[in-house]
């Protein structure tokens, strides 16, 4: 779980960089930057949660 | 008697520089005595030789690979070209600081502020992994953190890379600005220590079962109270260092940087230690103090752009954040960041970054992208988005980053001492000797199982 958090936090910012090079429009580029944030604050959220499992399993 | 000439406007500006980055490594020293008052006084001298330790490694890895990939505005550097709009990625300065104008060039002065600036990221990290991380450990983490991960992002942010291109390239504001290093320094560190904090674990007996995780404070709140004074002179001194090598300030501008330093770190320490007397019923010590340094790495960021009004909204929000979440993540988290430096240097960095776009009054050109400033850009509505993708840089190659090598270098290189030399503590366990010899030792949760 943890290995997806770090790689839904790589797509989240990879969303950001494509935004900003292919969406001209500041309205839409704004949209997809905000959704690149919200991939990565979910990718957060798994590596947080791996960690919190991780520690229950050694108890 | 005919007076002694004053030199030229380019000399004053350097020996400016040069008497601001002498004050910085009082922040190291500050950060080093609140890390060492917030752990156990058991291992409070491994703390400290730790800290000279990591400033050290941290400073050579920076004179060997550091800023030669880091650079500095308008020098060499890697790009590539998407969409016709250049992208910097990477300086190409020499090796071993090779090859540099030492005659007070801005890239000299650059290097000189970053093999400080480098010292103080590394210190961050040595609040989450107190009382149980290896010293060997600790310097080649740093080594690591100072020669790959702090200047590629140093590069992208002081060293005219693409995320300081944004206001260029694609009108986004006047581009990524950081003048005193509220990401590049402090949340990069910050998300170094989470990265730590995962990979150690929390400390023995922290977590014993079910309910509320053990308190086990600081030794020393001196220490700490002393640490916070200590930093402000430190950060007064990166922050105006950092406006005027990196944002091309002009030194008229320093007066303002320097009030808003104060308020920030001021009306974050009050707000901290207002919100632990709402929690708790009193003021507490070391929350406070934490808020304080928040406060301190909040205004980082925008201290020459922002009213002081501002910085007192920025300030009081960094000090209810750092108040808040220090105890969020240790009790449902499960973090165990003796420090506080997720919260201190993380969380407070990425506010203030955030702040910046929002308070942000930029008053004229700013030269972050070449030594000849960028025209202002029509409106300044793209600054906040600018900041945002900084941060989701940070959050989305950063931390992935700083977390891959540290978990590498783990395998290579156990970062935690065993069990064992919990219970000794680190002192006696590494060092062999302890740094308080004539004190009594208390009975803790190891002699109570």
């Amino acid at each position: 779980m943890k290995l997806l958090g770090f790689l839904l936090l790589l797509a989240g910012w990879a969303i950001v960089l494509t935004a900003i090079v292919l969406l001209p429009g500041a309205a839409v580029r704004a949209g997809f930057i905000a959704a690149g944030v919200g991939v990565e604050i979910l990718g957060m959220v798994l590596a947080v949660r791996a960690h919190l499992i991780l520690r229950g399993e050694k108890e | 008697m005919t007076p002694p000439a004053i030199g030229n406007s380019q000399e004053i500006r350097t020996a400016l520089c040069v008497f601001l980055i002498l004050l910085v490594p009082l922040a190291g020293a500050g950060l080093s005595l609140i890390n060492t008052g917030l752990g156990r006084s058991r291992s409070a001298a491994h703390a400290m030789l730790t800290s000279l330790c990591v400033v050290a490694a941290a400073a050579g890895a920076y004179f060997v690979c550091g800023f030669a990939w880091q650079g500095f505005i308008g020098g060499p550097a890697h790009s590539f070209t998407v969409g016709g709009k250049t992208w910097s990625w990477l300086a190409a300065e020499p090796l071993f600081l090779r090859g540099h104008d030492w005659g007070g060039s801005s890239a000299s002065l650059a290097a000189c502020l970053g093999v400080f600036s480098v010292g103080l990221t590394a210190l961050i990290p040595l609040g989450s992994g107190s009382d149980r991380w290896r010293l060997g450990a600790a310097c080649a983490s740093s080594a690591l953190l100072a020669g790959v991960t702090f200047p590629l992002f140093a590069h992208w942010v002081w060293g005219g890379g693409w995320l300081a291109q944004l206001g260029v390239n694609y009108g986004l504001g006047r581009g990524f600005l950081d003048a005193g290093g509220a990401g590049t320094i402090q949340t990069v560190g910050g998300l170094t220590a989470l990265s730590i904090v995962w990979i150690l674990g929390p400390r023995h007996g922290k977590y014993l079962t079910e309910g509320m995780p053990a308190v086990i404070p600081g030794h020393n709140a001196i220490y700490v109270s002393l640490g916070c004074l200590l930093a402000l002179v430190g950060w007064t001194g990166l922050n105006c260092a950092g406006a005027i090598l990196f944002t091309g300030a002009a030194p008229a501008r320093l007066p303002l940087v320097l009030i808003n330093t104060l308020l920030g770190a001021g009306s974050a320490g009050l707000a901290a230690a207002a919100t632990t007397r709402w929690r708790f019923g009193r003021p507490d010590v070391s929350i406070a103090a934490n808020g304080w340094v928040g406060g301190l790495v909040a205004a980082s960021a925008s201290a020459p752009f922002v009213a002081p009004a501002a910085a007192v909204v920025i300030g009081l929000f960094a000090g209810v954040l750092v108040a808040l979440t220090v105890e969020w993540l240790e009790l449902h988290l499960s973090i165990d960041d003796p420090g506080g430096s997720i919260s201190v240097h993380a969380l407070a960095g990425i506010w203030g970054l955030l702040a910046l776009g929002i308070f942000a009054q930029i008053p004229g050109p700013v030269a972050n992208v070449s030594l000849a400033p960028a025209l202002p850009a029509p409106g300044d509505s793209g600054q906040f988005l600018a900041q945002l993708v900084g941060v989701a840089t940070l959050l989305g190659f950063v931390l992935p980053l700083t977390f891959g090598l540290n978990w590498l270098l783990n395998k290579l290189l156990p970062q935690r001492v065993p069990v064992e030399g919990e219970r000794q503590g680190l002192d006696l366990y590494e060092l062999g000797s302890s740094a308080y010899p004539e004190f009594v030792t208390h009975t803790d949760e190891f002699t109570q199982q």
